[in-house]
């Protein structure tokens, strides 16, 4: 594959960026879900 | 307590039984905790990576490489499925925002979900930005040009910065609903001056390809698959991250109004004591 560098980087920065804010997102909502009632989560 | 009731529901909630018992468990095992997640988004996490999975496989290794283009196209699987969701991120924050402002009954939901969308959509432009900026290099020569295409998608990106900044301002939750839910109503009038730029202008930017009847391209058929592959991926992708977003800023906003309650119940109590 030809300038498979920029082509990977491509594909890499795009699921790492990505992955990094599903991150954020889950871990931030876990940590504020442990200050919050069962009631004050109605998807639950 | 304030009139930013944190009984506002979030707007999407899809209401399935949790396995686990909140009320049993301790803070030590908090990591436990499902916190935004249910059954429905665990599986739509699950679909969401098979299917990155598939892009990545297809995108890379099994489609063909374009005639003209060479392998850059493979570039094409990621960046244009990013300005579309973004493109569809906007679009929803404004619905959305029309929603609060026009609703009788206006509820914190459709503003939590227009912020959660807009912070999406922020992050896929982003990654369209740097994705078709490696492709420029390649094909163009330069990573950035000054090209109406570029520089209208460019200043979108800095206007959603900026809503997201303003939804960050002091007040009143109610405040920031209302402030937040004008400016997405005018920033998504950017999105078709984004889009026509290249009609508009004279563009270095090639104009739509696969979805515009008058232009005479050739697509091999995992080509178009891919594309589309990368589309409904990112599509869903999307739906999840907002989903567990908006769900988190109604527990910011849940944990905000306690430490408002207990900030006002101290100063009583130095009152009275």
């Amino acid at each position: 594959m030809d300038h498979a560098g920029f082509i990977l980087l491509s594909w890499v920065l795009t699921f790492a960026a990505t992955g990094a804010y599903a991150r954020f997102v889950v871990r931030r909502g876990r940590d504020l879900a442990a200050r919050a009632t069962r009631e004050e989560m109605p998807w639950t | 307590m304030t009139s930013d009731s944190v009984s506002d529901r979030p707007l999407i909630s899809i209401d399935l039984a949790l396995p686990t018992d909140l009320d049993t468990v301790t803070p030590a095992s908090a990591a436990n905790r499902p916190g935004t997640g249910t059954a429905a988004t665990r599986r739509l996490g699950t679909l969401v990576a098979v299917m990155l999975t598939a892009l990545a496989a297809f995108g890379l290794v099994f489609s063909a490489e374009d005639v003209v283009q060479g392998s850059t196209v493979r570039i094409m699987y990621v960046h244009v499925p990013t300005i579309w969701v973004a493109y569809m991120a906007f679009l929803v924050t404004a619905v959305c925002s029309g929603a609060y402002l026009s609703r009788r009954n206006r509820s914190l939901a459709w503003d939590r979900v227009a912020g959660a969308s807009a912070e999406v959509g922020v992050l896929f432009v982003a990654i369209s930005l740097v994705t078709g900026s490696l492709w420029g290099r390649l094909t163009w020569g330069t990573y950035w040009v000054w090209d109406a295409r570029l520089t209208t998608t460019l200043f979108l990106f800095i206007t959603y910065v900026g809503y997201l900044a303003v939804r960050r301002l002091g007040g009143t939750q109610r405040q920031r609903a209302r402030r937040s839910a004008v400016l997405a109503l005018l920033a998504v009038l950017e999105i078709p001056l984004v889009h026509f730029s290249v009609e508009l202008w004279r563009s270095l930017h090639q104009e739509a390809s696969v979805a515009n009847p008058n232009a005479r391209v050739e697509l091999d058929g995992l080509m178009l698959f891919s594309l589309f592959l990368g589309v409904v991926t990112f599509t869903l992708f999307y739906v999840w991250l907002v989903l567990h977003r908006q769900r988190v800023l109604a527990l910011e906003d849940t944990v905000a109004d306690r430490g408002l309650d207990e900030a006002i119940r101290d100063r009583r109590n130095e009152a009275v004591g």
